[in-house]
Protein backbone atom coordinates (compact mmCIF):
# COMPACT_ATOMS: atom_id res chain seq x y z
CA UNK A 1 0.00 0.00 0.00
CA UNK A 2 1.46 3.34 -0.85
CA UNK A 3 1.29 6.00 1.83
CA UNK A 4 1.93 8.90 -0.51
CA UNK A 5 -0.94 11.37 -0.16
CA UNK A 6 -2.72 11.87 -3.44
CA UNK A 7 -4.56 15.01 -4.52
CA UNK A 8 -7.86 13.34 -3.91
CA UNK A 9 -7.14 12.08 -0.40
CA UNK A 10 -9.15 13.76 2.37
CA UNK A 11 -5.99 14.52 4.38
CA UNK A 12 -4.46 16.43 1.53
CA UNK A 13 -7.64 18.34 0.82
CA UNK A 14 -7.97 19.28 4.48
CA UNK A 15 -4.44 20.57 4.50
CA UNK A 16 -5.04 22.69 1.44
CA UNK A 17 -8.11 24.19 3.02
CA UNK A 18 -6.37 25.02 6.30
CA UNK A 19 -3.45 26.45 4.34
CA UNK A 20 -5.80 28.71 2.43
CA UNK A 21 -7.54 29.79 5.63
CA UNK A 22 -4.25 30.58 7.30
CA UNK A 23 -3.00 32.59 4.34
CA UNK A 24 -6.32 34.39 4.12
CA UNK A 25 -6.32 35.38 7.77
CA UNK A 26 -2.70 36.60 7.64
CA UNK A 27 -3.34 38.60 4.50
CA UNK A 28 -6.43 40.20 6.04
CA UNK A 29 -4.50 41.15 9.14
CA UNK A 30 -1.85 42.74 6.99
CA UNK A 31 -4.42 44.63 4.96
CA UNK A 32 -6.09 45.94 8.10
CA UNK A 33 -2.77 47.10 9.50
CA UNK A 34 -1.69 48.72 6.26
CA UNK A 35 -5.09 50.31 5.88
CA UNK A 36 -4.84 51.90 9.30
CA UNK A 37 -1.34 53.16 8.55
CA UNK A 38 -2.40 54.41 5.15
CA UNK A 39 -5.37 56.24 6.60
CA UNK A 40 -3.22 57.99 9.19
CA UNK A 41 -0.63 59.04 6.66
CA UNK A 42 -3.28 60.17 4.19
CA UNK A 43 -5.04 62.28 6.82
CA UNK A 44 -1.80 63.88 7.93
CA UNK A 45 -0.69 64.65 4.43
CA UNK A 46 -4.01 65.95 3.18
CA UNK A 47 -4.59 68.17 6.22
CA UNK A 48 -1.04 69.21 6.85
CA UNK A 49 0.57 69.54 3.45
CA UNK A 50 -1.19 72.78 2.70
CA UNK A 51 0.50 74.34 5.72
CA UNK A 52 4.01 73.34 4.66
CA UNK A 53 5.15 76.42 2.81
CA UNK A 54 8.34 78.46 2.93
CA UNK A 55 7.00 80.57 5.80
CA UNK A 56 6.44 77.42 7.83
CA UNK A 57 10.15 76.78 7.96
CA UNK A 58 11.37 80.32 8.35
CA UNK A 59 8.93 82.07 10.66
CA UNK A 60 8.40 81.42 14.33
CA UNK A 61 5.10 80.60 15.99
CA UNK A 62 2.67 83.52 15.63
CA UNK A 63 0.17 85.03 18.00
CA UNK A 64 -3.31 83.70 17.19
CA UNK A 65 -4.89 85.46 14.29
CA UNK A 66 -1.60 86.76 12.91
CA UNK A 67 -0.97 85.64 9.34
CA UNK A 68 2.27 84.26 7.97
CA UNK A 69 3.41 82.33 11.00
CA UNK A 70 5.48 79.16 10.98
CA UNK A 71 7.17 76.62 13.22
CA UNK A 72 10.79 77.59 12.76
CA UNK A 73 11.45 77.87 16.49
CA UNK A 74 9.85 74.49 17.14
CA UNK A 75 11.77 72.83 14.31
CA UNK A 76 15.10 74.25 15.44
CA UNK A 77 14.31 73.40 19.05
CA UNK A 78 13.49 69.81 18.18
CA UNK A 79 16.60 69.48 16.05
CA UNK A 80 18.85 70.82 18.77
CA UNK A 81 17.41 68.77 21.59
CA UNK A 82 17.22 65.57 19.58
CA UNK A 83 20.70 66.21 18.25
CA UNK A 84 22.20 66.66 21.67
CA UNK A 85 20.31 63.65 23.03
CA UNK A 86 21.71 61.54 20.16
CA UNK A 87 25.27 62.70 20.87
CA UNK A 88 24.89 61.65 24.48
CA UNK A 89 22.90 58.46 24.12
CA UNK A 90 24.79 56.86 21.23
CA UNK A 91 28.19 56.28 22.89
CA UNK A 92 26.65 55.42 26.25
CA UNK A 93 24.16 53.05 24.66
CA UNK A 94 26.70 51.30 22.43
CA UNK A 95 29.26 50.87 25.19
CA UNK A 96 26.62 49.54 27.57
CA UNK A 97 25.41 47.19 24.84
CA UNK A 98 28.96 45.90 24.34
CA UNK A 99 29.32 45.42 28.09
CA UNK A 100 26.11 43.43 28.30
CA UNK A 101 26.97 41.30 25.28
CA UNK A 102 30.44 40.52 26.67
CA UNK A 103 29.67 40.02 30.36
CA UNK A 104 25.91 39.59 30.41
CA UNK A 105 25.99 35.97 31.35
CA UNK A 106 28.82 36.09 33.81
CA UNK A 107 28.47 39.20 35.91
CA UNK A 108 25.79 39.93 38.48
CA UNK A 109 26.13 43.62 37.77
CA UNK A 110 25.48 43.00 34.08
CA UNK A 111 22.30 41.08 34.82
CA UNK A 112 21.05 43.93 36.97
CA UNK A 113 21.94 46.39 34.22
CA UNK A 114 19.98 44.46 31.66
CA UNK A 115 16.99 44.28 33.99
CA UNK A 116 17.05 48.02 34.62
CA UNK A 117 17.41 48.70 30.90
CA UNK A 118 14.35 46.59 30.16
CA UNK A 119 12.34 48.50 32.75
CA UNK A 120 13.41 51.85 31.38
CA UNK A 121 12.58 50.70 27.88
CA UNK A 122 8.94 50.35 28.86
CA UNK A 123 8.76 53.18 31.38
CA UNK A 124 6.06 55.74 30.55
CA UNK A 125 7.79 58.74 29.05
CA UNK A 126 5.90 61.12 31.27
CA UNK A 127 7.47 59.50 34.30
CA UNK A 128 10.89 60.12 32.80
CA UNK A 129 9.85 63.71 32.16
CA UNK A 130 8.77 64.21 35.76
CA UNK A 131 11.99 62.67 37.01
CA UNK A 132 14.10 65.06 34.97
CA UNK A 133 11.82 67.89 36.14
CA UNK A 134 12.66 67.00 39.73
CA UNK A 135 16.41 66.77 39.24
CA UNK A 136 17.13 69.39 36.60
CA UNK A 137 14.31 71.91 36.55
CA UNK A 138 13.12 72.20 40.14
CA UNK A 139 16.71 72.38 41.35
CA UNK A 140 17.80 75.09 38.96
CA UNK A 141 14.40 76.79 38.89
CA UNK A 142 14.73 76.96 35.15
CA UNK A 143 13.05 75.15 32.31
CA UNK A 144 15.69 74.52 29.66
CA UNK A 145 16.62 72.78 26.44
CA UNK A 146 19.29 70.89 28.38
CA UNK A 147 16.65 69.34 30.64
CA UNK A 148 14.61 68.38 27.60
CA UNK A 149 17.64 66.77 26.02
CA UNK A 150 18.42 64.82 29.16
CA UNK A 151 14.88 63.47 29.26
CA UNK A 152 15.13 62.42 25.60
CA UNK A 153 18.48 60.75 26.23
CA UNK A 154 17.02 58.69 29.05
CA UNK A 155 14.46 57.40 26.59
CA UNK A 156 16.92 56.77 23.76
CA UNK A 157 19.67 55.03 25.73
CA UNK A 158 17.76 51.80 26.54
CA UNK A 159 16.76 51.47 22.87
CA UNK A 160 20.37 51.70 21.70
CA UNK A 161 21.57 49.36 24.44
CA UNK A 162 19.02 46.75 23.52
CA UNK A 163 19.66 46.84 19.76
CA UNK A 164 23.43 46.84 20.19
CA UNK A 165 23.34 43.89 22.56
CA UNK A 166 21.03 41.93 20.29
CA UNK A 167 23.15 42.59 17.20
CA UNK A 168 26.38 41.66 18.99
CA UNK A 169 24.93 38.39 20.22
CA UNK A 170 24.44 37.44 16.57
CA UNK A 171 28.18 37.53 15.93
CA UNK A 172 29.39 33.93 15.84
CA UNK A 173 31.75 32.89 18.59
CA UNK A 174 34.20 31.67 15.96
CA UNK A 175 34.85 35.22 14.77
CA UNK A 176 35.65 36.40 18.29
CA UNK A 177 37.88 33.41 18.89
CA UNK A 178 39.74 34.10 15.64
CA UNK A 179 40.49 37.62 16.86
CA UNK A 180 41.59 36.40 20.29
CA UNK A 181 43.77 33.75 18.66
CA UNK A 182 45.92 36.52 17.16
CA UNK A 183 46.64 37.90 20.61
CA UNK A 184 44.17 40.78 20.31
CA UNK A 185 43.33 42.40 23.67
CA UNK A 186 39.69 42.11 24.69
CA UNK A 187 38.71 45.75 24.17
CA UNK A 188 40.06 45.66 20.65
CA UNK A 189 38.23 42.44 19.81
CA UNK A 190 35.02 44.15 20.87
CA UNK A 191 35.50 47.44 19.09
CA UNK A 192 37.49 46.58 16.01
CA UNK A 193 36.08 43.16 15.16
CA UNK A 194 32.77 42.26 16.80
CA UNK A 195 31.19 45.71 16.69
CA UNK A 196 32.47 46.23 13.17
CA UNK A 197 30.83 43.02 12.04
CA UNK A 198 27.39 44.36 12.95
CA UNK A 199 27.89 48.07 12.46
CA UNK A 200 24.94 48.29 10.06
CA UNK A 201 22.59 46.86 12.64
CA UNK A 202 23.92 49.11 15.38
CA UNK A 203 23.50 52.21 13.20
CA UNK A 204 19.95 51.08 12.50
CA UNK A 205 19.33 50.90 16.24
CA UNK A 206 20.60 54.44 16.71
CA UNK A 207 18.46 55.73 13.85
CA UNK A 208 15.37 54.06 15.26
CA UNK A 209 16.08 55.60 18.67
CA UNK A 210 16.28 59.02 17.00
CA UNK A 211 13.00 58.43 15.20
CA UNK A 212 11.43 57.50 18.51
CA UNK A 213 12.54 60.53 20.49
CA UNK A 214 11.74 62.92 17.66
CA UNK A 215 8.04 62.47 18.34
CA UNK A 216 8.08 62.27 22.14
CA UNK A 217 5.93 64.91 23.80
CA UNK A 218 5.48 63.99 27.46
CA UNK A 219 9.13 64.21 28.51
CA UNK A 220 9.38 67.70 27.06
CA UNK A 221 6.27 69.10 28.71
CA UNK A 222 7.90 69.75 32.07
CA UNK A 223 11.49 70.06 31.03
CA UNK A 224 11.95 72.27 28.03
CA UNK A 225 8.41 73.66 28.38
CA UNK A 226 7.98 75.64 25.19
CA UNK A 227 8.79 79.05 23.85
CA UNK A 228 6.70 81.23 21.55
CA UNK A 229 9.81 83.07 20.37
CA UNK A 230 12.79 81.84 18.49
CA UNK A 231 15.39 80.58 20.94
CA UNK A 232 18.59 78.70 20.25
CA UNK A 233 19.89 78.97 23.79
CA UNK A 234 19.67 75.53 25.39
CA UNK A 235 19.71 76.93 28.89
CA UNK A 236 16.33 78.55 28.38
CA UNK A 237 12.92 77.07 27.58
CA UNK A 238 12.81 75.82 24.03
CA UNK A 239 9.98 75.12 21.65
CA UNK A 240 9.74 71.67 20.12
CA UNK A 241 7.50 70.28 17.41
CA UNK A 242 5.55 67.78 19.54
CA UNK A 243 4.81 70.26 22.34
CA UNK A 244 3.83 73.08 20.00
CA UNK A 245 1.56 70.72 18.08
CA UNK A 246 -0.01 69.69 21.37
CA UNK A 247 -0.64 73.28 22.37
CA UNK A 248 -1.89 74.44 18.97
CA UNK A 249 -4.10 71.44 18.32
CA UNK A 250 -6.02 72.00 21.55
CA UNK A 251 -6.48 75.68 20.86
CA UNK A 252 -9.64 77.18 19.34
CA UNK A 253 -7.71 79.13 16.70
CA UNK A 254 -7.93 77.94 13.11
CA UNK A 255 -4.53 79.14 11.96
CA UNK A 256 -2.92 77.47 14.96
CA UNK A 257 -4.72 74.26 14.20
CA UNK A 258 -3.56 74.46 10.59
CA UNK A 259 0.04 74.90 11.75
CA UNK A 260 -0.40 71.93 14.10
CA UNK A 261 -1.44 69.75 11.16
CA UNK A 262 1.60 70.93 9.26
CA UNK A 263 3.86 70.07 12.18
CA UNK A 264 2.30 66.63 12.53
CA UNK A 265 2.78 65.93 8.83
CA UNK A 266 6.39 67.06 9.10
CA UNK A 267 7.12 64.77 12.05
CA UNK A 268 5.45 61.86 10.29
CA UNK A 269 7.55 62.41 7.17
CA UNK A 270 10.79 62.73 9.12
CA UNK A 271 10.13 59.57 11.15
CA UNK A 272 9.13 57.69 8.01
CA UNK A 273 12.28 58.85 6.22
CA UNK A 274 14.54 57.80 9.10
CA UNK A 275 12.91 54.37 9.24
CA UNK A 276 13.25 53.85 5.50
CA UNK A 277 16.90 54.92 5.50
CA UNK A 278 17.65 52.73 8.50
CA UNK A 279 16.06 49.67 7.04
CA UNK A 280 17.37 49.95 3.50
CA UNK A 281 20.82 51.51 3.67
CA UNK A 282 22.05 49.75 6.73
CA UNK A 283 20.46 46.40 6.28
CA UNK A 284 22.74 43.87 7.94
CA UNK A 285 22.66 40.18 7.22
CA UNK A 286 24.56 38.32 9.93
CA UNK A 287 27.78 37.40 8.23
CA UNK A 288 29.76 34.20 8.48
CA UNK B 1 65.43 -2.79 17.07
CA UNK B 2 64.48 -0.19 19.61
CA UNK B 3 60.75 0.55 19.55
CA UNK B 4 60.25 4.24 18.89
CA UNK B 5 56.58 4.22 19.85
CA UNK B 6 55.77 5.69 23.23
CA UNK B 7 54.72 3.11 25.78
CA UNK B 8 55.32 4.92 29.01
CA UNK B 9 56.08 8.49 29.91
CA UNK B 10 59.71 7.75 30.52
CA UNK B 11 60.39 6.90 26.90
CA UNK B 12 59.38 10.27 25.43
CA UNK B 13 62.91 11.59 25.53
CA UNK B 14 64.44 9.45 22.77
CA UNK B 15 61.44 10.06 20.50
CA UNK B 16 61.46 13.85 20.14
CA UNK B 17 64.91 15.37 20.21
CA UNK B 18 63.99 19.02 19.73
CA UNK B 19 60.68 19.84 21.41
CA UNK B 20 59.11 23.28 21.08
CA UNK B 21 56.26 22.40 23.41
CA UNK B 22 56.16 19.79 26.12
CA UNK B 23 52.95 18.65 27.72
CA UNK B 24 53.31 17.08 31.16
CA UNK B 25 50.47 15.46 33.10
CA UNK B 26 47.84 17.72 31.64
CA UNK B 27 44.33 17.45 33.11
CA UNK B 28 41.49 19.50 31.68
CA UNK B 29 38.03 20.12 33.11
CA UNK B 30 34.82 21.44 31.64
CA UNK B 31 33.20 22.25 34.97
CA UNK B 32 33.07 18.84 36.65
CA UNK B 33 33.65 16.80 33.52
CA UNK B 34 37.26 15.81 32.91
CA UNK B 35 38.07 16.24 29.24
CA UNK B 36 41.78 15.37 29.36
CA UNK B 37 43.47 12.87 31.65
CA UNK B 38 47.15 13.11 32.43
CA UNK B 39 48.24 13.81 28.86
CA UNK B 40 51.99 13.78 28.32
CA UNK B 41 53.67 14.29 24.95
CA UNK B 42 56.01 16.56 22.99
CA UNK B 43 55.59 18.75 19.94
CA UNK B 44 58.67 18.51 17.75
CA UNK B 45 60.16 21.67 16.24
CA UNK B 46 59.69 22.16 12.51
CA UNK B 47 57.60 19.04 12.21
CA UNK B 48 53.90 18.37 11.76
CA UNK B 49 52.24 16.61 14.68
CA UNK B 50 48.75 15.27 14.00
CA UNK B 51 46.10 14.50 16.60
CA UNK B 52 43.61 11.84 15.61
CA UNK B 53 40.82 10.03 17.38
CA UNK B 54 37.04 9.65 17.40
CA UNK B 55 34.69 12.55 18.17
CA UNK B 56 34.86 13.68 21.76
CA UNK B 57 38.29 12.17 22.41
CA UNK B 58 39.77 15.49 23.46
CA UNK B 59 42.00 16.33 20.51
CA UNK B 60 40.52 19.81 19.96
CA UNK B 61 40.47 20.35 23.71
CA UNK B 62 44.18 19.57 23.83
CA UNK B 63 44.97 21.85 20.91
CA UNK B 64 43.08 24.70 22.53
CA UNK B 65 45.17 24.44 25.68
CA UNK B 66 48.26 25.25 23.67
CA UNK B 67 47.12 28.85 23.19
CA UNK B 68 44.96 29.02 26.31
CA UNK B 69 41.84 29.60 24.26
CA UNK B 70 39.89 28.00 27.11
CA UNK B 71 40.61 31.11 29.21
CA UNK B 72 37.74 32.80 27.40
CA UNK B 73 35.23 30.49 29.02
CA UNK B 74 34.68 30.46 32.78
CA UNK B 75 34.35 26.94 34.10
CA UNK B 76 37.05 25.54 31.84
CA UNK B 77 40.39 24.97 33.49
CA UNK B 78 43.64 23.15 32.94
CA UNK B 79 46.00 21.61 35.48
CA UNK B 80 49.49 20.35 34.85
CA UNK B 81 52.22 21.86 32.73
CA UNK B 82 52.61 22.93 29.15
CA UNK B 83 56.12 24.18 28.45
CA UNK B 84 56.78 26.45 25.52
CA UNK B 85 60.55 26.63 25.08
CA UNK B 86 60.90 25.64 28.69
CA UNK B 87 58.40 28.05 30.23
CA UNK B 88 55.06 26.89 31.61
CA UNK B 89 52.30 28.71 29.72
CA UNK B 90 49.64 27.66 32.22
CA UNK B 91 51.27 29.90 34.81
CA UNK B 92 48.81 32.69 35.70
CA UNK B 93 51.64 35.17 35.27
CA UNK B 94 51.95 34.28 31.59
CA UNK B 95 50.75 37.09 29.33
CA UNK B 96 48.03 35.36 27.36
CA UNK B 97 48.00 37.82 24.46
CA UNK B 98 51.75 37.48 23.96
CA UNK B 99 51.34 33.71 24.06
CA UNK B 100 48.73 33.86 21.34
CA UNK B 101 51.01 35.99 19.20
CA UNK B 102 53.59 33.21 19.39
CA UNK B 103 51.15 30.33 19.03
CA UNK B 104 48.70 30.99 16.22
CA UNK B 105 45.47 29.19 15.44
CA UNK B 106 43.25 28.49 12.46
CA UNK B 107 39.78 27.06 12.98
CA UNK B 108 37.53 24.64 11.19
CA UNK B 109 35.26 27.38 9.91
CA UNK B 110 37.07 30.08 7.92
CA UNK B 111 36.66 33.34 9.85
CA UNK B 112 37.79 36.35 7.85
CA UNK B 113 37.27 39.65 9.65
CA UNK B 114 34.68 42.04 8.20
CA UNK B 115 37.41 44.15 6.63
CA UNK B 116 39.36 44.33 3.40
CA UNK B 117 41.77 41.50 2.58
CA UNK B 118 44.67 43.84 3.28
CA UNK B 119 43.24 44.91 6.63
CA UNK B 120 42.59 41.31 7.66
CA UNK B 121 46.32 40.64 7.53
CA UNK B 122 47.48 44.05 8.74
CA UNK B 123 45.21 43.85 11.79
CA UNK B 124 47.20 41.17 13.55
CA UNK B 125 50.56 42.60 12.56
CA UNK B 126 49.65 46.04 13.90
CA UNK B 127 48.98 44.64 17.34
CA UNK B 128 52.65 44.05 18.00
CA UNK B 129 54.68 45.82 15.34
CA UNK B 130 54.52 49.49 14.30
CA UNK B 131 54.80 48.78 10.60
CA UNK B 132 53.57 51.40 8.16
CA UNK B 133 53.25 52.05 4.46
CA UNK B 134 55.72 50.10 2.35
CA UNK B 135 56.85 47.87 5.22
CA UNK B 136 53.29 46.80 5.97
CA UNK B 137 52.51 46.21 2.30
CA UNK B 138 55.57 44.00 2.05
CA UNK B 139 54.56 42.02 5.09
CA UNK B 140 51.03 41.52 3.75
CA UNK B 141 52.39 40.34 0.42
CA UNK B 142 54.83 38.01 2.16
CA UNK B 143 52.08 36.47 4.26
CA UNK B 144 49.78 36.02 1.28
CA UNK B 145 52.57 34.36 -0.69
CA UNK B 146 53.26 32.03 2.22
CA UNK B 147 49.61 31.03 2.15
CA UNK B 148 49.67 30.53 -1.63
CA UNK B 149 46.99 33.18 -2.01
CA UNK B 150 48.93 36.16 -3.38
CA UNK B 151 48.41 35.46 -7.07
CA UNK B 152 44.66 35.13 -6.60
CA UNK B 153 44.09 38.29 -4.57
CA UNK B 154 46.90 40.69 -5.46
CA UNK B 155 44.57 42.82 -7.57
CA UNK B 156 41.76 42.95 -5.06
CA UNK B 157 43.39 43.66 -1.73
CA UNK B 158 40.82 46.37 -1.03
CA UNK B 159 37.89 44.02 -1.44
CA UNK B 160 36.19 42.54 1.59
CA UNK B 161 37.66 39.34 2.96
CA UNK B 162 34.17 37.92 2.93
CA UNK B 163 33.99 38.08 -0.85
CA UNK B 164 36.42 35.14 -1.21
CA UNK B 165 35.47 31.51 -1.66
CA UNK B 166 35.65 29.09 1.29
CA UNK B 167 39.05 27.70 0.36
CA UNK B 168 40.43 31.18 -0.24
CA UNK B 169 39.00 32.42 3.06
CA UNK B 170 40.74 29.64 4.91
CA UNK B 171 44.03 30.48 3.20
CA UNK B 172 43.43 34.09 4.17
CA UNK B 173 43.11 32.97 7.77
CA UNK B 174 46.36 31.04 7.41
CA UNK B 175 48.05 34.12 5.93
CA UNK B 176 46.69 36.20 8.80
CA UNK B 177 48.13 33.74 11.29
CA UNK B 178 51.49 33.52 9.57
CA UNK B 179 51.83 37.30 9.15
CA UNK B 180 52.49 37.81 12.86
CA UNK B 181 55.39 35.35 12.65
CA UNK B 182 54.42 32.92 15.38
CA UNK B 183 56.52 29.93 16.35
CA UNK B 184 53.81 27.32 16.45
CA UNK B 185 50.80 26.96 14.17
CA UNK B 186 47.72 25.23 15.57
CA UNK B 187 45.27 23.98 12.96
CA UNK B 188 41.92 22.70 14.22
CA UNK B 189 40.43 20.57 11.42
CA UNK B 190 41.36 23.28 8.90
CA UNK B 191 40.11 21.48 5.82
CA UNK B 192 37.02 19.66 7.05
CA UNK B 193 34.73 22.41 5.73
CA UNK B 194 36.48 22.66 2.35
CA UNK B 195 36.27 20.95 -1.01
CA UNK B 196 38.95 18.41 -2.06
CA UNK B 197 40.89 20.83 -4.25
CA UNK B 198 41.19 23.49 -1.56
CA UNK B 199 42.10 20.72 0.88
CA UNK B 200 44.91 19.56 -1.39
CA UNK B 201 46.22 23.11 -1.72
CA UNK B 202 46.29 23.58 2.02
CA UNK B 203 48.00 20.25 2.61
CA UNK B 204 50.69 21.29 0.12
CA UNK B 205 51.00 24.50 2.08
CA UNK B 206 51.68 22.68 5.30
CA UNK B 207 54.59 20.87 3.76
CA UNK B 208 56.10 24.22 2.86
CA UNK B 209 55.27 25.92 6.14
CA UNK B 210 56.86 23.29 8.34
CA UNK B 211 60.29 24.41 7.19
CA UNK B 212 59.81 27.63 9.13
CA UNK B 213 57.17 26.77 11.70
CA UNK B 214 56.10 23.99 14.01
CA UNK B 215 52.65 22.68 13.16
CA UNK B 216 50.08 20.86 15.27
CA UNK B 217 46.98 19.74 13.45
CA UNK B 218 43.77 18.12 14.62
CA UNK B 219 42.08 16.07 11.97
CA UNK B 220 39.36 13.47 11.84
CA UNK B 221 40.63 12.44 8.42
CA UNK B 222 43.16 9.70 9.00
CA UNK B 223 44.40 9.71 5.45
CA UNK B 224 45.24 13.36 5.84
CA UNK B 225 47.17 12.62 9.02
CA UNK B 226 49.06 9.84 7.28
CA UNK B 227 49.81 12.09 4.30
CA UNK B 228 51.14 15.18 5.95
CA UNK B 229 52.32 14.53 9.49
CA UNK B 230 55.65 13.45 10.94
CA UNK B 231 54.30 12.50 14.35
CA UNK B 232 50.84 11.26 15.25
CA UNK B 233 48.96 11.18 18.53
CA UNK B 234 46.01 8.86 18.94
CA UNK B 235 43.56 9.89 21.64
CA UNK B 236 40.47 8.27 23.07
CA UNK B 237 38.09 9.52 25.76
CA UNK B 238 40.50 12.19 26.96
CA UNK B 239 43.52 9.93 27.24
CA UNK B 240 46.58 9.76 25.10
CA UNK B 241 46.66 6.19 23.85
CA UNK B 242 49.63 6.28 21.54
CA UNK B 243 52.19 8.82 20.33
CA UNK B 244 54.87 8.13 17.77
CA UNK B 245 56.29 8.62 14.30
CA UNK B 246 53.51 8.63 11.77
CA UNK B 247 54.98 6.01 9.47
CA UNK B 248 55.36 3.63 12.38
CA UNK B 249 51.95 4.21 13.93
CA UNK B 250 50.14 3.69 10.68
CA UNK B 251 52.09 0.60 9.72
CA UNK B 252 52.58 -1.06 13.04
CA UNK B 253 50.85 0.51 16.03
CA UNK B 254 51.68 -1.03 19.39
CA UNK B 255 48.25 -0.73 20.95
CA UNK B 256 45.26 -2.69 19.71
CA UNK B 257 43.01 0.32 20.30
CA UNK B 258 45.06 2.36 17.88
CA UNK B 259 45.04 -0.40 15.32
CA UNK B 260 41.26 -0.75 15.59
CA UNK B 261 40.79 2.97 14.98
CA UNK B 262 43.23 3.20 12.14
CA UNK B 263 41.83 0.23 10.30
CA UNK B 264 38.35 1.64 10.65
CA UNK B 265 37.02 -1.04 12.92
CA UNK B 266 35.42 1.73 14.90
CA UNK B 267 35.29 5.50 15.17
Amino acid sequence: MDAIPRESSPLYRRRRVSNAIGLGLSASAMVIGLFALGWILWTLVSEGFAALNWAFFTNSTPAPGTPGGGMANAIVGSLMMVGFATLVSTPIGILAGIYLAEFGAKSRFAQVTRFVTDIMLSAPSIVIGLFVFAIAVATTRQFSGWAGSIALSLIAIPVVVRTTENMLSLVPGSLREAAFALGTPRWKVNLAVTLRAVRGGVITGVLLAIARIFGETAPLLFTSLSNQFFNADMSKPMASLPVVIYNFALSPYEDWQRLAWGGAALIAMIVLAINIVARTMFRDAPRN
Amino acid sequence: MQSTVLESRESIAPLVTDAVMQVRDLDFYYGKFQGLKKVTMDIARNKVTAFIGPSGCGKSTLLRTFNRMFDLYPGQRAEGQILLNGRNILDPRQDVNMLRAKVGMVFQKPTPFPMTIFENIAFGVRLYEPLRGRAMEDRVEWALRKAALWEEVKDKLQQSGLSLSGGQQQRLCIARMVAVKPEVLLLDEPTSALDPISTAKIEELMNELKNDYTIAIVTHNMQQAARISDFTTYMYLGELIEFGRTDEIFIKPTKKATEDYITGRFG
